[in-house]
């Protein structure tokens, strides 16, 4: 991200880019793209799940933003535009492959029409985000998102990962904003549920608490 | 809700209603009032208050970059593809 500019500097900055594009230099469309690389990716495997499918949705759209370049008329983001190209691209992807055939089984607690009961983890305690630099810790949280259906997944990917606003989300996932708050909503409380020791599988299996979780 | 002396009065709220507001509370989503009633309801509620901040440890953890990590060498691979475009 590029942080010191204000984001009218950066459309104007990213307005520039787009006409030395159109222009022919294609060095000026990798400027363009760069700052973006790690939102694209993460919208690519909020669909696809496995990092090898989404990189390669990844690339091909932004492929297809550059091609069709000259089409963005500068009315949203252009991180935006480009993140709705990569889901759309990504969401193809899932489609040719079936994959969606083999999504998890949303539990019963997933029903999107009545209310959603949290499990009652009398001592849950929280993870401390410096436990991330643990490989078995990132892939716990990696494998709980996993494992969420895809309608949840994506929500909080966009929202959580990549901190686009509710009007954003609603715009590239095509549903209303209280659609994306209740989805919001559901996958945080689910993805706590599956955080907790034992629960989700990705913990070390027959450890005691104390052993999964010994801070 | 005024009541009869013209006050503020904070109405309690159950847990359902407190975990249905939970993700918009965190996102600051909610009217003022509805925040009042929430924190009121935490003050009391031992149960709530960890779902509250399970849920917040949750979004936390989720947005940290190193959850995330892109493939090594992403970023050279997507430039090389571009440099073959015609």
């Amino acid at each position: 991200m590029r942080t010191t500019a204000t984001p009218s500097q950066l459309q104007t900055e990213e307005a520039n880019l787009v006409k030395r594009v159109c222009d022919g230099d294609r060095e000026a469309f990798y400027e363009l793209v760069r700052p973006y690389e790690r939102l694209i990716y993460a919208t690519a495997i909020s669909v696809v799940k496995n990092p090898a499918d989404a990189e390669e949705a990844a690339q091909e759209a932004v492929l297809k933003a550059f091609s069709n370049l000259a089409g963005f008329r500068g009315e949203s983001k252009f991180s935006t535009w480009l993140v709705q190209i990569t889901y759309n691209e990504a969401k193809m992807k899932v489609r040719k492959t079936h994959s969606h055939l083999y999504e998890s089984i949303d539990d019963q607690s997933e029903n999107e029409e009545g209310d959603f009961w949290p499990k009652d983890y009398a001592d849950w305690r929280p993870i401390p985000s410096d436990l991330l630099e643990q490989k078995e810790i990132r892939e716990a949280v990696h494998n709980a998102i996993n494992s969420l259906s895809a309608v949840y997944r994506e929500v909080l990917i966009l929202r959580d990962v990549q901190c686009l606003t509710i009007k954003e989300a609603t715009a590239i996932l095509g549903i209303s904003a209280a659609n994306v708050k209740t989805r919001l909503h559901r996958a945080r409380l689910l993805l706590r549920d599956k955080l907790a020791p034992g629960i989700d599988g990705c913990w070390i299996k027959g450890q005691p608490y104390r052993k999964v979780r010994p801070w | 809700m005024v009541n009869k002396e013209g006050r503020m009065a904070t109405i309690e709220i159950s847990c359902v209603e407190v975990w249905r507001e939970i993700s918009n509370y965190l996102d600051e989503e909610i009217s003022p009032e509805m925040r009042e009633r929430m924190e009121a309801h935490f003050k009391a509620c031992a149960h709530c208050t960890a779902v509250l901040d399970g849920t917040r440890n949750v979004v936390g953890l989720v947005g940290d970059g190193r959850v995330f990590q892109m493939p090594d060498g992403f970023s050279k691979r997507l430039y090389k593809k571009l440099q073959k475009l015609p």
